[in-house]
């Protein structure tokens, strides 16, 4: 195992961080609330000595850098950086405890945006742009974004592949362009203007600015950490509607975009994961707001149209693991309910920045399905999986469905893990399905209106451990439990 | 530029981490999907599978925003309908093809505008003519040419008995008896550039620069005796042994070529008929010694099997044949055979890398590119050539004043029809060829670059 250049890598995740807590301190300073830019200031110092303590013991790395080696340097940079993005919360004690602390920024930077904070509206304005700003940073992932910006692998090799992959969520990751740099440069810069543009039509909309970036920064990384105790719900129709539309944009395979640029617009039409992604939103949201028809007078919902946005918020909102709550879904029928549970478990598409088990993946399974289906029917038939008209590698179907096994294994066992808490089995079962998907609300005592701050210190690292999971697309966090992994060759 | 490489064989892949590395931007296009894993784990590129002769497939390539695509699959049809497709899809487009069946080398290039092909490239062809430059001089391991063939780089092995042994640098010009300039240095597997206090010991393998036409004087006064060659003994009688033994016929050599299947020896004879065709195992070593081993004056090992190769080369050492070498095709970094003396090693697949580059590099065509570039001691320096022209920076000032960057040599001077090996009084002109070779990391691309 090449250590050296995985300490390296490390450390400089590690300062991109310290980074960007510079705006956050600024922000701090300017507000005068000189316990937070004292906090700030300190984890800048801290995260900078220890980087640079990193690279002076890792200066002279080794070559040699292959899938063992990425995916331990994604799932232990994830790690450092959670731990070290909680110290701020911590010393400037707006969450006092330090479990607390880092279970609120793993949920940032896996875009969960479950939250332990009771009333987010108590916080500085600091703490908050931080807060949302790990989604952002979480949400197209620290390591494309090094990949971007510094030569890390070096001109030659193609080592980068690896941290892609173990990054970028997908079943196949592939490249835009031939060159790993530029790949990376074009996604965060699709990201950026997104960004942008849903800061603007926010703006239009009479948000204030800093609320505006906030929600643009958990829209972008399909977080959903809020700045109002009740999320969204007191801002205008059009702001909802605004954040239903970019949730959607974002949980979009970013790969359609650049296509787009590339004026390739009826490729991606035709692409088979973009159309299950949108008609699986239509369907659900006339579903929901058919079943909310008899009940929407008591749920205060006046009028057809008012229904239906509150079924569209929420169904892209879950769909797309975002968490922006605009009504208290918990009062909904079962059956809504149950159509936001399986939204749970689908997720975005794959190369976005929502999680869950992605729209790709799905459609894989169920074409699978049917084939085995065939096979036992007529056993002597050869069938191959085409996606896109395009014969699908055996290997990636294999993957699939141990991705699937791991998937269910884990949620299992953490279902099972966070019952010892004295929860109802909804409240258990959705905790663990919210944050391994990354999205945030459950239902019950998680859900839209409730917090995570009641459950048990072992409650909270399971699912701290299940976001990291949920975002990393198991393997690589799996895989730093694994005895073989820190074998000798 | 964007290039596309269909075949991701041992070429393909040679080719794409080397242009990969001068900074292009790389789409490997093969049917095995396996393969392209491999290759897009280890360089920056991106992979297309598919058939490459495909229409679809081209345009998923992007063919159309490329502009140069190297056909190097194994089959030379595919080769060629790959390369006539894609001129076909985007006419701007430079296109090379590998053409390795003789019997399609005329047509290959009386056709070229016909088939849209840019260049067609033959490793065996080459490797033969490589071999065959060798035999001329007998006593260098490889040699490179510069500056329209004025200028070389050699490589010298360092024997136990050699007169160089424990000699200083600074010394060496006063044995050679001509100018010439050590520019890099490999002991244990390492690349050093020596000054003038280096001490050269047993083993060393040397990379000389000096003017070809002192190349005699060098090797007569070094005691490394120049005989001509007479007797030539080829092991294996593939396509590169067919070029070889029709070169050295022609020069009235008289040849023994060794091979196994009796058609093969049957067609060879046939094509071939002033040699002596030999069915026989070259790993039977009786066999070669009753063909007259002892008394040949070189041994070329030319199966395809490398391992062959290497133990036929070993057994002509210790049968003394005087010259011996070997062709290795799949091993790619040769130092950890080294010290296995098996003569000159021969890589038609780095050769025609060589060759693909260079046309790449003189396809960007701009002022103060590199014109020649060669890897010597084993890739761990480039040797390479610039044209100066009147926007070259320093032109006219003596080398002396100038700074260069670390691990830079300027290691000669071509000018008209004289070569000069420079000393710190030495100038460029505009209209010379300057030869620089360069150690470390990082191909040296402009002239300007050289500059500290």
């Amino acid at each position: 195992m090449n250590y050296r250049m995985i300490g390296r890598i490390n450390s400089f995740i590690l300062l991109i961080e310290a980074l960007f807590m510079i705006p956050a301190m600024l922000l701090a300073l300017a507000d005068r609330d000189f316990a937070v830019v004292r906090a700030f200031l300190i984890s800048i110092g801290i995260i900078a000595v220890v980087s640079g303590l990193l690279i002076f013991l890792c200066r002279h790395a080794k070559r040699g850098f292959y899938a063992r080696e990425g995916f331990v340097c994604v799932g232990f940079g994830w790690i450092l950086m959670s731990l070290f993005g909680s110290v701020p919360y911590w010393l400037s004690g707006e969450i006092p405890n330090a479990l607390n602390a880092v279970f609120e920024t793993v949920s940032g930077f896996t875009t969960t945006g479950a939250s332990i904070v009771r009333s987010v509206e108590d916080l500085a304005r600091a703490t908050n742009y931080w807060r949302c700003f790990t989604h952002w940073l979480g949400g197209m992932g620290v390591l494309v974004f090094l990949l971007a910006i510094a030569p890390i692998g070096g001109e030659s090799e193609g080592f980068t592949m690896h941290l892609l992959r173990a990054e970028s969520p997908g079943p196949s990751v592939g490249k835009l362009v031939p060159r790993m740099r530029r790949t990376a440069a074009i996604l965060y810069i699709i990201y950026v203007l997104l960004t942008l543009f849903d800061f603007l039509f926010l703006l239009c909309g009479g948000m204030p600015t800093f609320d505006a970036i906030c929600t643009a920064f958990a829209t972008a990384g399909t977080g959903g950490f809020g700045i109002k105790n009740d999320s969204l719900a007191s801002y205008s129709p059009y702001i909802q509607n605004v954040c239903t539309a970019f949730m959607l944009l974002f949980g979009v395979n970013f790969s359609c975009y650049y296509l787009i640029l590339l004026r390739q617009v009826r490729n991606v039409f035709r692409d088979e994961e973009f159309r299950l992604y949108w008609g699986i939103v239509i369907a659900s949201t006339f579903l929901i707001a058919w079943n909310l028809r008899g009940v929407a007078t008591a749920l205060g919902y006046t009028s057809f149209g008012e229904t239906l946005r509150h079924s569209a918020f929420q169904v892209s909102s879950i769909l797309t693991t975002t968490g922006f709550v605009t009504t208290d879904f918990d009062l909904w029928p079962t059956f809504s309910k149950a159509i936001l549970l399986c939204l749970m478990a689908i997720g975005a598409c794959a190369g976005s920045t929502g999680g869950g088990l992605k729209c790709a993946r799905l459609l894989l399974l169920v074409k699978a399905l049917a084939r085995n289906i065939r096979q036992l029917l007529r056993p002597n038939s050869v069938k191959v999986i085409h996606i896109n008209g395009r014969q699908t590698d055996e290997r990636t179907v294999t993957n699939t469905n141990a991705y699937l096994a791991a998937y269910v294994a884990i949620l299992v066992v953490s279902i099972l893990l966070v019952s010892i808490d004295r929860v109802s089995l909804i409240t258990g079962s959705t905790a663990v399905l919210a944050c391994m998907n990354n999205i945030g609300p459950g239902l019950e005592v998680v859900g839209p209106t409730g917090t995570y701050a009641d459950l048990s210190a072992l409650s909270k690292i399971v699912l701290i451990v299940d976001m990291l999971a949920g975002r990393l697309e198991i393997f690589p966090i799996l895989i730093l439990f694994s005895g073989r992994t820190w074998k000798r060759y | 530029m964007k290039i596309l490489i269909a075949g991701d064989g041992k070429l393909g892949e040679t080719l794409a981490r080397q242009l990969s590395l001068e900074g292009h931007e790389i789409t490997l296009v093969d049917p095995d999907a396996a393969v392209l894993e491999s290759s897009v784990n280890r360089y920056d590129v991106m992979a297309v599978q598919g058939n490459c002769a495909a229409m679809d497939v081209l345009r998923d390539a992007g063919v159309e925003t490329s502009d140069l695509l190297i056909a190097v699959t194994g089959i030379d049809e595919v080769n060629l309908l790959c390369c006539t497709t894609a001129h076909w899809i985007n006419p701007n487009l430079h296109t090379i093809a590998r053409i390795r069946n003789p019997e399609y080398a005329e047509q290959a290039y009386a056709m070229r505008d016909a088939f849209a092909i840019s260049m067609t490239v033959n490793p065996d062809l080459q490797a033969a003519t490589e071999i065959e430059r060798l035999l001329k001089y007998p006593g260098f391991l490889k040699r490179d040419s510069f500056a329209k063939g004025r200028m070389e780089i050699v490589e010298l092995r360092l024997d136990e008995d050699s007169k160089l042994c424990n000699v200083p640098l600074s010394g060496l010009n006063g044995i050679t008896k001509c100018k010439v300039l050590v520019c890099a240095v490999v002991r244990d597997g390492v690349a050093v550039t020596p000054d003038g206090n280096f001490v050269l010991m047993e083993g060393d393998r040397l990379f000389v620069t000096a003017p070809t036409d002192t190349l005699s004087v060098l090797l007569k006064n070094l005691g490394i005796i120049t005989h001509r060659v007479q007797r030539v003994m080829i092991v294996g009688g593939g396509k590169v042994s067919y070029y070889l033994a029709d070169a050295l016929q022609k020069s009235h050599i008289d040849v023994q070529l060794i091979e196994r299947d009796e058609d093969r020896c049957r067609t060879l004879a046939d094509q071939l008929p002033k040699i002596n065709v030999i069915r026989g195992d070259a790993s039977d070593q009786s066999l070669l010694e009753s063909e007259g081993l002892a008394s040949s004056s070189a041994l070329v090992a030319l199966t395809g099997l490398d391992e062959l190769n290497m133990v036929v080369a070993l057994y002509g050492k210790r049968n003394n044949v005087p010259q011996i070498i070997t062709k290795m095709s799949r091993i790619e970094d040769t130092s950890v055979i080294d010290n296995l003396s098996l003569g000159s090693v021969i890589s038609p697949r780095n050769l025609c890398c060589n060759t693909i580059v260079r046309y790449v590099r003189a396809m960007q065509n701009q002022v103060g590119a590199a014109v020649t570039v060669h890897s010597i001691a084993d890739g761990k320096a480039e040797a390479t050539e610039f044209l100066i022209d009147k926007d070259t920076p320093h032109c006219g000032e003596p080398l002396k004043n100038l700074k260069l960057r670390e691990n830079v040599l300027v290691v000669g001077i071509s000018r008209g029809n004289t070569t000069e090996i420079p000393n710190g009084d030495s100038t460029f002109h505009e209209g010379d060829s300057v030869v620089i070779v360069s150690s470390g990391t990082g191909v040296i691309g402009h002239f300007s670059d050289i500059f500290a």
